[in-house]
């Protein structure tokens, strides 16, 4: 029995003349889809499977089906004769083109054999002469294949060996999923090993010595493992100590080690090339001469077998030297390796003569963490999910470490400047913060400062059809053109994506009162809830004003590194769609009037991570009066029904009166008509209730109802009593009078006597001409059988429709036609739009970067922007 | 809504006859949007008044459009509107349906009444009338009407909200019958300027039909042509449009994508009062929709001969519409002319307009030889639908349209698409960006995209002053976001310059007034190594 290694992710091609079996060897070891046959494609393309005029055509098939395949990481094996070199080169470039490995197996089995198989096949007219030709050409090939690229090579002679052949699948050297950690990945070294030894200290390791005293090995007491990111060597004091204790390491299974540029130099050097020296190379193999032959020999044979960049953690974790392109993850070719240890270059030069490197990390939209050094940087900063730890020790910064999973950094300062850098290393003001927070027990926490997201982001974060997946509700898609609609809206009016952490969803009526004089009525609200199982709902006034998201900064320190606001600006308050409210000033204005209310109330401590203030809060609200936002919209439409009938209506009032003087039979035709005058004059009734004069805050009332984000996280699992506990304590605290109550009332849905008293309170609330109410559960999230249940449906007023159904829509007959309401997608949207917002401020809260949160924010708005009748 | 038509003379009930309406009955003609209810509150042998009343029904209004009641997706406008209640086209079309036979002039009972001139009064007490009293005196005295128009206040318990877009219109005058139901049928909208259905080709037909015998002689004809045939964008099935909603912000406010700017309009405002009638919220015209007549090339020039546009083709059908005066200012063009030679300078061959718009610029550079590939991008998708009709994208020969693309995409995001070009326009572009955003567009275009030339032009704030209709301190246009002063351009460009490795170059467009400098003003950047080429 021969076991054939094959790398787990390669492009297998099968070589062998016809008849040898090729497609039965495959049906035997693959997967049904991972072989690819030119004669399934000849069929495809022509109908025909022996179509020799086919051949092109089905091999475009063909290649197009291996490199969608490649694309997404399958295993794939072609099956044809593959005994032309040409054939095999296109396969060869293709497996490159994919940085996966080629692999050959020829099938080499006796002539005669195939000839006979060949002529038991009715389908199939091939002569001796085809396969004699083959032979030969299989024959000639047999000595070049691995000079054609192929990295491995199975040759199988005769039927026998063939057939006891077996395929083992080897993960890539990069494939170590399995490593789950927990880690300490360490940055760019270059010799400072005092300041390992340091930094291995601070991170709990025990450092061992051997009989002459040099470290040999670092052991963590909990068993955590380091991970170098390369470049232990060259430039620093003292590059064998760090090759000795970091071999130490790796040999006894206590760390990991990826290569960096100048390990692969040194191999060249100590491989007795050719190589400049420049770059702190001379002062390593310098260092190296004071060192055994032997110990050199395994400096060579450990740098030698390094591999370029490791999958840690079931894919969630990747180190390289210089960082890996999504695309790059667990595949192997030459462009990978140059990728991981030199990163790609734009191929222009700096002033410095150095190369200008291609920011890969803005681009990068993978879902595993990347980390890697390289590039000396004075402060680490997260970038899409990539951090390079490279401090620029031996410059004279600090060398770094970060513990995985907890992303928190671990820094010590470097002892002295080891080596003047080409190009100006600055070490900013703000390194003595980074100092200061590595402080007691060396841990700086990855919050503020480090978090920096450049705020770059592509369209493709945004455009065509997307699934976003969230954690309460699965995937939730966006079709295309709703996205192109808010492409505009959010590039035209939005507030920076950076401050935009948060839309919130659309709200759901209750299902329209099946008679009586109204529309809809709190009984239905109330049923809707029962019948999901939830037992207590609290009703909260529905304020006559305009939604308002409200970011808060206690100060214009968090503002500027949390939100990156400039100068000046300490929050948001913006609209549904994200507009903002005011111009800058007013809103200092009333965040001013916030945030004095959040200080007075402790507010920072108790909405805090455990035992921590928090240096933001998100706050859901509604603003008003709603001609704030909405005077335009109240003049040009609402007002002006109101005037167009006050004008008509009352003439056709006076000259219907005097037909019916005349004795004319119009009754019926003047009732109806004064019936309009009176609708009318309720209508304008209606939105005057939404107008009032504002002037800076003067006339401006805020009331927030929810919190709901902070440095701690998201609160949608409070219950509506918690949140509306801290709205009421703001208001308390508040001595401008800007700050507003929101009235609320608890309602058991199984006890009748509750719902009637919430009935009640929603006549009350509504028959002075009030908005009307939300209900929602009161444990607030709530799950149901059927899944997630909504999160509040509103209960309208009766004279708040008017503005939303027109004057006349109390007529019966109009009611009535009214009545078939279809509310089953504004009920999915409203979901989906919640779910997607609570992804946002999950994503934001965790540090995730800047175009994850986008994308949940931008899904919100473009969900919003979907077909939906827009009185419901 | 309600119509009044009184005549005080001697057998004042002959109306009756000429209307083939019995003064002593109430008649209902079923219309497509309600009833149209015509009785008599008068009618004796001295004075006799006929009324027209069309009662709406409002819920029927939205159904019968045929869109169904099933989630239903238009505006709420739809919804509550004033269609009920003022007098527009609803009312003119019912007036033209009831009185068909007076408006032309025939009257088989009593022959002799349609020729005789009766002394006649017209009341409509509320007639949304663009451009206020001033516009329905200008459109109906020239026709012989003594006009008393009141102005209706918007909210009488809101004072400062002022005069609704309404006016009681009193008409009085001595003539036929059959003129004065023609002058409401065609005026009545025209004031309005807002129709209740899509105005196709056949209404210039009409329009010159119902004006037959005075709308020639008229003097505000144009006026009234241009008004009369105003196409209110039906926006309701935009994404953009229901945004605006959702955020209680009119539509019509935010889709200014391909509105005119107002530099356009302003140093032109040669007493042409009815460019009121085209400005915003919704009579916005397109950039290039107005100017076909004499402004900007008809994209027909593009064309090769054997690529002439068919007659059936709807983008050409605007050419025959009597669209509004070319009035408009050079400058516009100018500004082509101007990033044209700028790009013609470099040798650009392969050019991205950011933010192209209707593809003025777009039109422009397919008509330079030396430009091989251009690539339109706008965020506005109603934009690139309205720059493929005018490139006439799916009518140009192929090797024409093989130089042209059009993309939606956005310049506060990195696209890959917008780099690879040799230079970059952001024709009056940036003044649309809020400030806190020019970061992220700076990245966008000088980081990322990084063409060797990017050319810049935007208002010259200093020269605002030069537009008399302007009111000080305030905008040329409700989008801008600011507009910089020669100083304030300066100094962005050289920083932008300075940070992204360019080097700029600062040009007027215009007309370089001594004292303010010019209209527009123009940066030029160029890459620096490309630049020390």
């Amino acid at each position: 029995m021969t076991a054939l290694t094959v790398p787990a992710l390669s492009l297998v091609v099968l070589v062998g003349v016809s008849g040898s079996g090729k497609s039965t060897f495959a049906a035997e070891h693959f997967g049904p889809f991972e072989t690819l046959s030119s004669d399934f494609c000849r069929g495809l393309v022509s109908n025909d499977p022996n179509d020799q005029a086919a051949t092109a055509a089905a091999f475009d098939v063909l290649h197009h089906v291996a490199a969608t395949r490649l694309d997404a990481g399958l295993l794939t094996v072609v099956d044809a004769t593959n005994v032309q070199q040409a054939a095999r080169r296109s396969l060869v470039d293709l497996a490159r083109a994919h940085d996966v490995l080629p692999v050959a197996i020829v099938l080499d089995v006796p002539e005669a054999v195939c000839v006979e198989r060949n002529a038991a096949r009715t389908d199939r007219g091939f002569g001796a002469h085809v396969v004699r030709r083959q032979r030969d050409q299989l024959r000639r090939s047999l000595r070049s294949l691995s000079r054609e690229g192929f990295r491995t090579v199975h040759v199988l002679r005769g039927v026998e060996e063939v057939a006891a052949a077996v395929i083992e699948r080897q993960p890539l050297r990069s494939d170590r999923r399995d490593e789950t950690g927990p880690f300490d990945v360490v940055g760019d070294v270059h010799g400072c090993r005092a300041e390992l030894e340091e930094l291995l200290g601070r991170l709990g390791y025990v450092v061992e010595h051997d009989a002459e005293g040099r470290p040999v090995d670092a052991v963590h007491p909990e068993g955590r493992r380091a991970v170098f990111v390369g470049d232990l060597v060259d430039r620093g004091p003292d590059s064998p100590g760090v090759l000795r204790l970091v071999m130490g390491m790796v040999g006894a299974g206590h760390a990991l080690a990826v290569p960096g540029n100048h390990e692969n130099k040194l191999v060249r050097a100590l491989d007795g090339r050719q190589v400049q020296t420049s770059h702190g190379l001379a002062e390593t193999l310098a260092q190296l001469e004071g060192e055994t032959p032997e110990f050199r020999a395994e400096v060579r044979a450990f740098c030698d077998g390094l591999v370029a960049h490791l999958v840690l953690d079931g894919g969630a974790l990747v180190v390289a030297h210089a960082g890996l392109k999504e695309a790059f993850h667990n595949r192997a070719s030459g462009r990978v390796r140059s990728f991981a240890l030199y990163g790609e270059t734009t191929g222009e030069t700096d002033e410095f003569g150095l190369p200008v490197r291609y920011p890969w990390a803005e681009d990068y939209r993978g879902r595993a963490m990347v980390l890697y050094g390289h590039t000396p940087t004075p402060v680490p900063a997260w970038v899409n999910n990539t951090l390079c730890l490279d401090t620029g020790c031996v410059f004279g910064g600090a060398l770094t470490a970060l513990r995985y999973p907890e992303r928190e950094l671990v820094q010590v300062p470097a002892q002295q400047v080891w080596y003047a850098p080409a190009k100006p290393f600055v070490v900013p003001g703000d390194a003595a913060d980074a100092g200061d927070a590595a402080d007691a027990d060396g841990a700086a926490s990855v919050g503020v400062g480090a978090r920096r997201d450049p705020g770059v982001l592509d369209v493709t974060d945004v455009l065509g059809k997307r699934v976003v997946e969230t954690a309460l509700h699965g995937r939730v898609s966006v079709a295309a053109e709703n996205a192109a609609g808010a492409l505009e809206v959010m590039s035209r009016f939005a507030v920076d994506p950076r401050r935009l952490i948060y839309l919130p969803p659309t709200m759901s009526p209750c299902a329209t009162a099946p008679d009586g004089p109204l529309l809809e009525h709190p009984t239905q609200a109330f049923d809707a809830y029962r019948a999901d199982g939830v037992a207590q709902v609290v009703c909260e006034e529905k304020h006559m004003g305009s939604r308002a998201v409200v970011l808060v900064c206690r100060d214009a320190d968090v503002a500027a590194s949390r939100f990156g606001m400039p100068p000046g600006v300490t929050g948001v308050v913006h609209t549904r769609t994200g507009r903002p409210f005011f111009d800058d000033a007013r809103s200092e204005a009333l965040l001013a009037v916030v945030r004095a209310a959040l200080d007075a109330t402790g507010s920072w401590d108790t909405l805090g991570p455990d035992g921590a203030a928090t240096g933001w809060v998100l706050l859901d609200a509604e603003l008003m009066p709603w001609s704030v936002k909405a005077e335009e919209l109240l003049r040009t439409q609402y007002a002006s029904v109101g005037a167009a009938a006050r004008a008509a209506l009352p003439a056709a009032v006076a000259s219907l009166e005097a037909a019916a003087a005349r004795g004319l039979p119009v009754d019926a035709l003047l009732a109806s008509t004064r019936s309009r005058l009176g609708n009318a004059e309720q209508f304008a009734d209606a939105y005057r209730r939404y107008v009032w004069p504002t002037d800076g805050l003067d006339g401006v009332r805020l009331a927030p109802f929810q919190v709901l984000a902070s440095e701690a996280g998201t609160f949608e699992t409070r219950d509506h009593l918690w949140h509306l506990g801290v709205a009421d304590a703001l208001v308390a605290a508040d001595p401008t009078g800007v700050l507003t109550a929101t009235r609320r009332l608890v309602v058991d849905t199984g006890d009748p006597a509750s719902v009637a008293a919430g009935v009640t309170w929603w006549e009350d609330l509504t028959g002075d001409g009030g908005e009307g109410m939300v209900v929602k559960p009161l444990a607030n999230l709530t799950r149901a059988r059927k899944g997630l249940v909504q999160p509040g449906i509103k209960v309208r007023g009766r004279e708040y429709l008017r503005i939303i159904y027109g004057p006349d829509y109390t007529e019966p007959a109009n009611l009535e036609r009214l009545r078939s309401r279809h509310l089953g997608r504004k009920r999915s949207l409203a979901l989906r739009e919640y779910v997607l917002g609570l992804e946002a401020l999950t994503r934001f809260c965790a540090g995730e970067p800047l175009w994850r949160v986008h994308e949940a924010v931008f899904a919100v708005l473009a969900l919003e922007s979907e077909a939906v009748d827009p009185r419901l | 809504m309600l119509l009044e038509l009184t005549t005080e003379t001697d057998d004042a009930s002959d109306l009756g006859f000429l209307l083939h309406k019995h003064p002593a009955r109430v008649q209902a003609f079923e219309q497509s949007v309600g009833v149209a209810h015509v009785f008599y509150p008068e009618a004796d042998e001295r004075r006799c008044t006929v009324a027209l009343l069309l009662e709406v029904d409002p819920v029927a209004l939205v159904r019968g459009k045929g869109r169904g009641s099933r989630d239903s997706a238009f505006s709420l406008a739809e919804y509550v509107n004033d269609r009920p209640y003022a007098a527009s086209s609803m009312l003119a079309v019912a007036l033209g349906r009831v009185f068909r036979s007076a408006m032309a002039g025939r009257c088989e009972a009593r022959p002799e009444l349609p020729g005789r001139e009766w002394p006649l009064e017209v009341r409509v007490p509320a007639v949304p009338c663009r451009g206020g009293v001033e516009a329905a005196v200008r459109l109906f005295e020239p026709l012989g009407w003594t006009v008393r128009a009141t102005p209706v206040p918007l909210d009488p318990q809101v004072p400062a909200w002022g005069d609704s877009r309404y006016v009681d219109l009193h008409l009085t005058g001595t003539m036929r019958v059959a003129d004065a139901l023609s002058h409401l049928y065609v005026l009545l909208p025209t004031l309005d300027v807002a129709k209740h259905y899509w105005v196709g080709t056949d209404e210039v037909d009409k329009l010159v039909r119902a004006g037959e015998g005075w709308l020639a002689r008229h003097p505000a004809r144009e006026e009234i042509a241009r008004r009369y045939l105003a196409n209110r964008r039906v926006l309701a099935d935009s994404a953009v449009a229901r945004l605006a909603e959702v955020d209680d912000v009119l539509p019509d406010a935010d889709d200014d994508s391909v509105a005119e700017e107002l530099p356009e309009d302003v140093p032109t405002a040669d007493g042409d009062a009815g460019r009121d009638g085209t400005a915003t919220p919704d009579g916005a015209p397109s950039r290039d929709e107005q100017a076909s007549p004499g402004g900007a090339p008809s994209p027909d020039e593009l064309a090769t001969p054997d690529d002439s546009v068919t007659p059936d083709d709807p983008a050409a059908t605007h050419d025959v519409e009597p669209g509004p005066e070319p009035t408009r200012a050079p400058l516009a063009r100018l500004r082509v002319d101007a990033v044209v030679e700028q790009l013609r300078a470099v040798g650009a061959r392969s050019v991205v307009d950011l933010g192209c718009g209707e593809g003025v610029l777009l039109r422009a550079l397919l008509r330079e030889k030396g430009v091989e590939r251009v690539l339109g991008v706008d965020v506005s998708h109603r934009a690139l639908e309205l720059a493929a009709r005018r490139l006439h994208l799916d009518t140009l020969p192929e090797r024409l349209r093989a130089r042209v693309e059009l993309a939606q995409s956005s310049i506060t995001y990195t696209d890959a698409r917008v780099a690879g070009f040799d230079a970059a326009v952001l024709m009056e572009v940036v003044e649309h960006v809020d400030p806190p955003r020019l970061g992220a567009l700076e990245h966008a275009v000088f980081g990322a995209a990084s063409p060797a030339t990017v050319v810049v032009t935007t208002p010259n704030a200093e020269h605002n002053v030069r537009y008399p209709t302007l009111a000080a301190g305030s905008m040329r246009h409700h989008d801008h976001r600011f507009e910089w002063t020669r100083a304030e351009l300066a100094a962005w460009a050289h920083a932008t310059a300075g940070r992204y490795g360019y080097g700029v170059e600062l040009l007027p467009v215009g007309e370089d007034d001594p004292d303010v400098g010019p209209p527009t003003q123009m940066a030029v950047f160029r890459r620096a190594e490309e630049a020390a080429r």
